[in-house]
C-alpha cells in the first residue's frame, strides 16, 4: 500500500470518529439540558403534530429564513438542497450494489448539481463581503467555512468534469475501509484534485462537530421552535426547578 | 448620564435599512444599582464582586446548564445575516452592537473562548475573547438596549431568540453585583408593598373609590372597583400603572365596567396588586417565581374561581406562558376556564355571548389603530387559536369603534416592531435610546396618520403606553393620541340603567354600524 493510502485511511477513521463521538456528545448535551420555561416564537401549534410541520417547514423550506431574508434564503435554499442532492448520489461510492433509487438519478443532474452548489455558494460569500452588516458580525471563520465549502464543491466537480479520476479505485479503497478489509485494499489513485477533495472533506468531518455547522442539530433543538405552545392546558417544569419548590 | 442633545431620527414614507455606524451607543448605560437596597432584597451582592471574572464565567456555565436555549443559541448561529436589520434598536441607532447577532456575539464570544474547544485553541479565528473590563461593559451597554421583544427571533432559521441572551447575560451580572437600578429597585418594591409603583394598601383603597364615584358621576350607575374581597369569583391583577395614569387608568374603568355588565363578581388585590413581573428582565427565575406566587398566595386567600390579567404585555408573558410552571398547579381554580385568562378574551367572550350593550358611535371621532406589543403578539395566545392574540384584540376594537385601520403589515402581527421601551428600559437614564428604538413603529403610524387620517393608536402594554406617551411628542405627535382598548370598550359600553338621553340611540346606532 503506498502511504498515500495508509495515511487517508486513518484520516477517514479519525474523522469519522470525531464526527460520530462529536454528534453524539452534543445530542447528548442538548438532550440533557433542561428547558425550564415554555417559550416557543408564537403563533405556534398548540398540538404535537403542528410542531412537526412546523419544524418540518423550516427544515425543509427554511420558513423564517425566507421570512428574514429573500436572497440569503435563495442563495442558502439552493445550497443546501444541491449539497443533500450531491451526498444523496455519492452513496453510490459506498454501496455494492447500489440502491435502485441511488443509481437512478440520472448523471446530467449532476453537473446542474454541482454548479447550483457553487452558485449559492457565491452568493453567500459575496453578502458575507458586500453587505456592510453581515461583513460587520463575520469572523475568519465565517469565510474560511465558504471556501472549505467552495473547495469541496469546485475540486468534487472538477474531478468528474474535467480530469476524470479513477472513481472505481476510489470506491474500492473506501468498501474496503468500510469493511475494515486491508489486504485486498486497492491504493488510492494519486490524483491532486481527488486528494484535495477528500482531504478538504475529512476536515469538514473533523470540524463539523465543533464549528457553527452545529446549526444541523440546532435547529431540532430549537425550543422556540420545537415546542408546543400549550403552557396554561399543561404544567412544564423541569427538574431543577422543582426543587426550588420544596 | 448623557442628558445631551441626540437627534432625532427622520421619518421616512418608506422604511430603510440604514448603513451602520459603530459606536454610535456606546454611551447609553442605564444607571447601576449601586445602593445595597436594590440588590440584595433580590438575592444579590450589593456592588461588583473581586473575582467578577471568575464568578462571571462560573455563572455562565450554571445557566448553560439550566437553560437548553442558551446553550443551542450560542451553538447554532451561522452569521447568515437575517436578523442584522430586524431590530428597532439598530433601525434607530445604527450602532451595529444593536443588530441582533452583533449583540448575541457580546456574550458568545465569552463563551466561545472558556467553553469551545475552537474558542480556546482558535480564539481569533472564530473570533473568541477573554471576558476583559471592555467586555463587561459592553455587555452592561447593549444588554440594555435589548427590550427582549424576540422579533429577531420570528425570521432566524434557528429561532434564535435575543431576549434568552440578554436575559442570561443580565442575571449573570446581577449575580457578579452589577445591576440596573430601575428593574432591581422595582422588583424591591413589589416585595416590599405589592407593586412596581409602591402603592400601598390605604392610596389603592383611596384611588378604587375615587374611580367608583367617577363612573357613577358619569354614567349614574354604581359600578364597584372592590379591593381584597374575599369569596369573589375572579381575581383581577393587572398593571399598577392602571390605577392612576392616563391612558391607563381609562382601561380599569373599561375591565370594571366589562364585569359589571356581565354580572360577575371580581376583586382586585393589594398583595398582588401588581401584574408586571420585572423578575423576566433581569432573566432571573428564582425573581419571576417569588413575583408570581403572590398571584398564587392571593388567589387562594381570596377563594377566587378564575384569575383574569389587565392590559399589560410582559406580564400576559409570565402569567400566559410561566406562570402554571412558576406558581402552579392550579388546580384549586374552576377548571372551566384556562388560568389565566386575558381580559380581552374575557370582554371578547362577553360580546359575542351578546351581554354588552355597545354604543360604537361613541367613539366616531376616532380612526384607531391598534399597537401589538411585542411579548403579546410572539409570546403568548389569546383563545384558542394561534393568532388568536392579535385576531381577539382587534375583534374587540371593531364591536366599539366604527373607524378602525392596521398599519403596515410588516409592522404589525408577529412582525410588530416594539415600542422601544420594553424589557426594562422604561427609564428616563435610557430617553435617548427610548427614542431612537421607537423609529420603526413612529414610522407606520405617521403612514397610517397621513393616508387613512388615524387619530388614535389603541394599545395593550403599560409599558407601551407609557413610552409612547413619553416619545409622541417628540416625534411631533400628541402624546394623547394613546388609548387603552378598554377605553374604547369603556366609551361605547351603555351600562344598564344609564342614564344616556336617549334610550333607544344605542339600538339605532348598531345598525349604522353595520
Ligand atoms: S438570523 Fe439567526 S443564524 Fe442568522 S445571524 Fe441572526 S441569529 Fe445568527
Ligand atoms: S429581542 Fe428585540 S430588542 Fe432584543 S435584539 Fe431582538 S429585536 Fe432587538
Amino acid at each position: 500500500m503506498s502511504f498515500l493510502t495508509v495515511a487517508f485511511a486513518a484520516l477517514f477513521y479519525a474523522a469519522t470518529l470525531l464526527l460520530v463521538v462529536g454528534l453524539a456528545r452534543r445530542i447528548r448535551l442538548y438532550w440533557k439540558t433542561p428547558a425550564p420555561l415554555k417559550i416557543p416564537t408564537t403563533p405556534a401549534p398548540t398540538t404535537t403534530g403542528g410542531v412537526v410541520l412546523r419544524m418540518f417547514r423550516e427544515v425543509v423550506f427554511f420558513e423564517s429564513l425566507f421570512k428574514g431574508a429573500k436572497w440569503t434564503w435563495l442563495f442558502g435554499w439552493i445550497f443546501h438542497m444541491a449539497l443533500f442532492a450531491v451526498l444523496f448520489r455519492h452513496l453510490r461510492y459506498f454501496q455494492e450494489p447500489v440502491w435502485g433509487i441511488v443509481s437512478w438519478t440520472s448523471p446530467l443532474i449532476k453537473k446542474y448539481l454541482a454548479f447550483a452548489m457553487i452558485i449559492g455558494l457565491l452568493g453567500l460569500l459575496g453578502r458575507r463581503i458586500f453587505v456592510d452588516r453581515v461583513r460587520y458580525i463575520s469572523a475568519p471563520s465565517d469565510y474560511l467555512m465558504l471556501f472549505l465549502l467552495l473547495g469541496i464543491g469546485t475540486s468534487g466537480a472538477l474531478t468528474t468534469f474535467v480530469a476524470h479520476t479513477d472513481v472505481v479505485a476510489v470506491k474500492s479503497f473506501f468498501r474496503h475501509l468500510m469493511t475494515f478489509n486491508f489486504e485486498t485494499m486497492p491504493n488510492l489513485p494519486s490524483d491532486p484534485l481527488m486528494i484535495v477533495h477528500l482531504g478538504l472533506v475529512a476536515l469538514l468531518m473533523i470540524i463539523f462537530p465543533i464549528s457553527k455547522l452545529l446549526h444541523a442539530l440546532g435547529v431540532f433543538f430549537s425550543p422556540t421552535r420545537n415546542q408546543v405552545d400549550n403552557p396554561r392546558e399543561q404544567r412544564h417544569i423541569v427538574e431543577w426547578a422543582r426543587k426550588l419548590e420544596q | 448620564m448623557a442628558k445631551a442633545e441626540f437627534e432625532i431620527p427622520e421619518l421616512k414614507e418608506y422604511p430603510e435599512i440604514p448603513p451602520i455606524q459603530p459606536g454610535s451607543m456606546a454611551h447609553s448605560k442605564p444607571f447601576v444599582a449601586k445602593n445595597p437596597e436594590f440588590m440584595e432584597p433580590l438575592g444579590y451582592p450589593a456592588e461588583l464582586v473581586d473575582d467578577w471574572q471568575e464568578k462571571a464565567i462560573e455563572h455562565m456555565g450554571d445557566l448553560l446548564g439550566k437553560y437548553r436555549s442558551l446553550q443551542v443559541f450560542l451553538d447554532a448561529c451561522v452569521k447568515c445575516g437575517a436578523c442584522t436589520d430586524k431590530c428597532h434598536y439598530y433601525l434607530g441607532t445604527q450602532d451595529p452592537k444593536n443588530m441582533p447577532v452583533a449583540r448575541q456575539d457580546l456574550l458568545r464570544k465569552v463563551y466561545r473562548r472558556y467553553f469551545t474547544f475552537a474558542g480556546k485553541y482558535f480564539p481569533k479565528l472564530v473570533g473568541a475573547t477573554d471576558l476583559t473590563e471592555e467586555v463587561l461593559e459592553d455587555w452592561y451597554s447593549y444588554f440594555h438596549q435589548c427590550s427582549q421583544c424576540r422579533r429577531c427571533s420570528v425570521f432566524c432559521p434557528y429561532g434564535i431568540d435575543t431576549a434568552e441572551i440578554s436575559m442570561a447575560a443580565r442575571e449573570i451580572m446581577d449575580r457578579i453585583g452589577l445591576g440596573q437600578k430601575y428593574c432591581n429597585e422595582i422588583i424591591g418594591k413589589v416585595f416590599k408593598v405589592g407593586n412596581n409603583l409602591g402603592l400601598p394598601e390605604p392610596a389603592l383603597a383611596d384611588t378604587l373609590e375615587g374611580l367608583e364615584e367617577d363612573v357613577l358621576d358619569d354614567t349614574g350607575v354604581e359600578v364597584k372597583y372592590p379591593l381584597d374581597q374575599k369569596g369573589a369569583e375572579i381575581l383581577l391583577v393587572t398593571p399598577s400603572a392602571d390605577f392612576f395614569a392616563e391612558p391607563h387608568v381609562d382601561g380599569l374603568i373599561g375591565y370594571g365596567k366589562v364585569f359589571h355588565e356581565a354580572g360577575v363578581s371580581w376583586t382586585l388585590s393589594s398583595k398582588a396588586s401588581e401584574a408586571a413581573n420585572f423578575g423576566m428582565f433581569i432573566g432571573s427565575y428564582e425573581n419571576m417565581r417569588r413575583i408570581s406566587l403572590r398571584i398564587r398566595e392571593a388567589a387562594l386567600e381570596l377563594g377566587v374561581k378564575r384569575i383574569i390579567f389587565g392590559e399589560c404585555g410582559h406580564a400576559w408573558r409570565v402569567a400566559y406562558s410561566f406562570l402554571n410552571t412558576l406558581a402552579g398547579p392550579f388546580d384549586f381554580l374552576d377548571p372551566k376556564y384556562p388560568v389565566p385568562q386575558h381580559i380581552l378574551e374575557f370582554t371578547w367572550g362577553e360580546i359575542q355571548k351578546g351581554t354588552l350593550k355597545i354604543d360604537k358611535s361613541a367613539n366616531d371621532h376616532m380612526v384607531v389603530t391598534f399597537h401589538d406589543s411585542c411579548n403579546v403578539a410572539r409570546a403568548t395566545r389569546m383563545g384558542d387559536e394561534p393568532g388568536g392574540q392579535f385576531t381577539i384584540p382587534r375583534n374587540v376594537i371593531k364591536a366599539v369603534c366604527n373607524n378602525f385601520v392596521d398599519m403596515d403589515p410588516d409592522t404589525i402581527h408577529e412582525k410588530t416592531f416594539c415600542c422601544g421601551g420594553g424589557g426594562g428600559l422604561l427609564t428616563d437614564d435610557l430617553t435617548e435610546l427610548r427614542v431612537k428604538g421607537a423609529k420603526p413603529r413612529m414610522e407606520a403610524l405617521k403612514n397610517v396618520i397621513e393616508e387613512h387620517g388615524v387619530t388614535n393608536m389603541a394599545a395593550i402594554c403599560a409599558i407601551c403606553k407609557s413610552q409612547f406617551t413619553k416619545v409622541l411628542p417628540y416625534y411631533g405627535m400628541g402624546m394623547d393620541m394613546i388609548v387603552s382598548v378598554h377605553q374604547l370598550v369603556s366609551e361605547a359600553i351603555v351600562l344598564t340603567g344609564q342614564d344616556t338621553g336617549d334610550d333607544d340611540e344605542q339600538e339605532d346606532s348598531t345598525e349604522d354600524a353595520a
